[in-house]
């Protein structure tokens, strides 16, 4: 089918801002928008930056606004969208080149929160024993691909780029319910901070542009119950 | 230019090429160890290709049914077709336990058995369950929870640099050079221990598994250096890759009772696997599919059959295949519950790879001779642990062990051996690769020779093969090797130059597939994932061996006289199932 495609474009080298450029051409009916992107790249215009790697919606690399939608490219077919398209960066990161932009200071903040087991008994011979109940506890915050949409996605996190943010409290989430982690005392003195889990007003657009459905803000209101007990 | 004064320089002990399991394991030991450990990894750790590994990762723990580490070896033998190296397998299924429990103990949320121990679930070409698993996302946990311990333990990251070329003079290896993605410029990694972990070859096809990022750089840094490559004909193809697209439906699907039919419906795997049916080895089911597609019998007489879940009902396909009911619907509009999957064999896993010894240490020609500080693990590597044809699960195994073998390895190179020095001119080949696709007069583009190489990759080196159609495939890399030389890119920019990135993967891709094609020509017998219709049989007397190749004054020049390592109580069988 024919689409016509606005994608924001950003050359650091040429270009003072960012700017939309048009692309029109036709593409089979059952294209991602990954697909959209490669048929630009390889055959309209090689200038165009973006990141991808699995295209199988496991790495995180392709997250991006669609039409005003955060998304990964690889698995959202353009049928989702019809013929026109709008194409741009994920918002609150500083853009390195067209679709890419910088994701250090997201990943510099997931180091923050200690994001390992801490254990302090000494190891089994064998595994640790964990139940299924103690493990659905944790199941679904051990999905997040670091795709960083939901950052993209919080207006808390806009305006404050020391708030933690969704996913890094995810992953503290993650940690601090592992029945098997001896560290959640440091672990919450760290989120139960301004800028840290009390910084999410629960406005749930995580939740809403989270790939992997992940219902972020549950698990951050456990954290602020956590947190609260903990300090009494 | 001096070095020493160069702004891009970095020194530091262990240099591990590949955030996936194999360097962050390395890295991991490395780190622990109390020496400076950095990982290069062309894309953020968390998205190495590991992550996208679905069904588990093989050891023999026993928590699911009988096991031993007698019967994963002697599974793996099978499976590899006897050209396996049995000392690597034994080191491997013992080592494979120990693996697993570190990770746990790391804190890899395993999938639980009923009284809280790692649950294992059965996989093609293994004898017990032995799959320890966590959900469908395995790779995903493993590679999370070790990219954590990697920052706990202050590995430096060097996160989307790509290298473009080794620094090894004199067989001693003395760094790499590397190009940074983000802002563009060289680097220059002096190092007393490398590791090559850049994972595997796959995206040499048109049809394949393989994340972007599998364009065997690895590989193809060795044999630019001088160094051969082994076994790189045997390719396994998965035979439940999404039609066209190429993605991998895990045999997960096979595993809870999905058929595979033809277009009459009949589930012709009775033909070929009575026994075992859809869950007989990957090599084989994916040969039984190509056969019914060859005779006419693929859906409506094209070159797909039907992975079918109807059958299993709603419940079922959502609460435990959710991965691939997503798949299905969002890539080819398909609702599994109500119709069945368009599938077709999928490139998938590369037996193939960098010789290396049980330590991990490459080796340059057939007796074993070691460059010095060079090591090799992972997917890239070739031990030989895997043969003619890898079991599922046994190559998250094979990167994880290996890679902290690798990692134990490498520590004691580095306290043994000082900083080499350096060769004159470290930067002059990395330079050269760009200079020559910036200033380029040429009118070709780097696009359109991937797609041809790919195309043709699937169309004549896929699962059947035969001389003439090989004799083709190498005449259309001559060709396109020919046309790479006049490539221009379009992109001249510093930061993020994705054009210039896939210009210097392809000059790789054309590379060692030239060693593939010309393996295939010259291995004149079947075995394991090669197949070839001129040669149905496997011929022990003769091909017992493994292929060596290097390229010599631009030509491939191939050795034999590397033989397989066979154990008096596991002598070559027929391979039945
Ligand atoms: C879809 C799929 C499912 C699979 N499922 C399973 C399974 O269930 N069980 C199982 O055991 N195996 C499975 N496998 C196989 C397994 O995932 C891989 O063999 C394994 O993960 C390889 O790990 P690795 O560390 O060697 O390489 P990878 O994880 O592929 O990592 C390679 C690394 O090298 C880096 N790199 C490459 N080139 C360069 C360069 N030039 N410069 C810098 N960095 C570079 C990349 O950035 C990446 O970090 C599956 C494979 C696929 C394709
Ligand atoms: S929580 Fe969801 S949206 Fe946020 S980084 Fe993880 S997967 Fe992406
Ligand atoms: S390419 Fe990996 S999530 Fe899209």
């Amino acid at each position: 089918m024919d689409i016509s495609i606005k994608i924001l474009r950003y050359q650091p080298e040429k270009d003072e801002k960012p700017h939309w450029q048009l692309f029109k051409f036709a593409i089979e009916d059952e294209a991602t928008i990954l697909d959209v992107l490669n048929e630009i790249h390889w055959v309209h215009d090689g200038t165009l930056s973006y990141r991808r790697s699995c295209r199988s919606s496991i790495c995180g690399s392709c997250a991006m606004k669609v039409n005003g939608r955060n998304v990964l490219a690889c698995e959202t077919p353009i049928h989702r969208f019809g013929t026109r398209l709008k194409i741009e960066p994920l918002s609150g990161f500083s853009i390195i080149k067209d679709l890419v932009v910088d994701l250090e200071p997201f990943f510099a903040k997931l180091k923050r929160i200690k994001p390992y087991l801490i254990v302090d008994k000494p190891l089994p011979d064998k595994e640790f024993v964990q139940s299924t109940a103690e493990l659905e506890t944790i199941g679904e915050s051990t999905l997040c691909i670091l795709c960083a949409a939901c950052s993209a996605a919080c207006p808390s996190s806009w305006p404050n780029q020391e708030y933690l943010g969704p996913a890094a409290l995810l992953k503290a989430y993650r940690f601090i319910f592992d029945s098997r982690d001896d560290g959640s005392d440091e672990r919450l003195e760290i989120i139960n901070d301004k800028n840290g889990v009390w910084r999410c007003h629960t406005i749930f657009n995580c939740v809403e542009a989270c790939p992997k459905k992940i219902k972020i803000t549950e698990y951050l209101s456990r954290l602020k119950v956590k947190a609260v007990e903990n300090s009494l | 230019m001096k070095i020493d004064e160069a702004r891009n320089y970095h020194k530091i002990d262990a240099v591990i090429v590949g955030a996936g399991l194999a360097g962050l394991r390395a890295a991991l030991e490395v780190a622990k160890s109390g020496l400076t450990a950095a990982v290069i990894s062309k894309v953020y750790p968390t998205r190495s290709h590991s992550g996208g590994a679905q069904g588990g990762i093989a050891a023999a723990l026993a928590n699911a049914a009988e096991d031993s580490p007698q019967m994963h070896m002697f599974d793996t033998i099978k499976g590899s077709d006897y050209l396996a190296d049995q000392d690597i397998i034994e080191l491997f299924v013992n080592e494979a336990i120990k693996t697993v429990y570190e990770f746990e103990h790391m804190g890899v949320p395993f999938s639980r058995t009923e009284d809280g121990r790692i649950n294992q679930r059965a996989f093609g070409g293994h004898s017990s369950p032995r799959a320890c698993f966590a959900q469908d996302v395995t790779g995903h946990v493993l590679l999370h929870t070790l990219y954590e311990q990697c920052l706990k333990h202050n590995v430096f990251f060097f996160n989307e640099f790509q290298v473009l070329s080794l620094l090894l003079e004199n067989d001693v290896a003395r760094g790499l050079v590397a190009w940074d993605i983000r802002a563009g410029g060289l680097h220059i990694f002096h190092a007393r221990a490398v590791l090559l972990a850049t994972g595997g070859y796959g995206r040499a096809w048109k049809v394949t598994s393989n994340a972007h990022a599998n364009t065997g750089d690895g590989v193809g840094l060795v044999l630019e250096a001088g160094l051969p490559l082994e076994d790189m004909e045997f390719v396994q193809f998965h035979p439940t890759g999404l039609y066209k697209h190429g993605i991998l439906l895990s045999e997960a699907a096979r595993g809870e009772g999905a058929y595979i039919v033809n277009d009459q419906g009949e589930r012709f795997m009775k033909k070929y696997a009575a026994s075992k049916m859809e869950l007989a080895p990957r090599d084989i089911v994916s040969r039984s599919e190509q056969t019914e597609i060859n005779e006419g019998r693929g859906i409506g007489g094209k070159d797909y059959v039907y992975l079918d879940l109807r059958h299993l009902g709603k419940e079922k396909i959502l609460q435990r295949l959710p991965q691939i009911y997503d798949l299905a619907l969002n890539y080819l509009k398909v609702d599994a519950v109500k119709e069945p999957v368009p599938i077709q064999p999928t490139a998938h896993y590369s037996m193939g790879g960098i010789p290396a010894n049980a330590r991990t240490e490459v080796i340059k020609d057939a007796k074993g001779t070691v460059v010095r500080g060079l090591y090799t693990a992972g997917e890239a590597s070739c031990l030989s642990l895997h043969g003619a044809n890898r079991l599922g699960c046994n190559s998250l195994q094979d990167a994880a062990t290996f890679g902290r073998i690798a990692g134990i390895r490498m520590g004691e190179c580095c306290r043994e051996n000082a900083y080499s020095d350096l060769p004159a001119e470290p930067l002059a080949k990395a330079q050269a690769k760009i200079d020559r696709l910036k200033q380029a007069p040429g009118k070709e583009k780097h696009a359109p020779i991937r797609e041809e190489l790919q195309v043709n990759m699937t169309k004549y080196m896929g699962v059947f093969r035969n001389e003439g159609d090989m004799g083709k495939m190498k005449a259309i890399i001559k060709q396109l090797q020919e046309r790479y030389r006049m490539v221009a890119i379009d992109d001249h920019g510093a930061a993020f130059n994705l054009d210039l990135i896939e210009a210097l993967e392809l000059e790789n891709l054309l590379s060692f597939s030239e060693v593939i094609v010309e393996g295939a020509l010259a291995r004149k017998e079947s075995r394991g994932a090669h197949f070839r219709t001129d040669f149905p049989k496997r011929e022990d007397g003769q091909w017992l061996k493994h292929t060596l190749a290097w390229r010599r004054d631009g030509k491939i020049v191939l050795d034999f006289s590397k033989g397989v390592v066979i154990f008096p109580q596991y002598q070559p069988q027929e391979r039945k199932y």
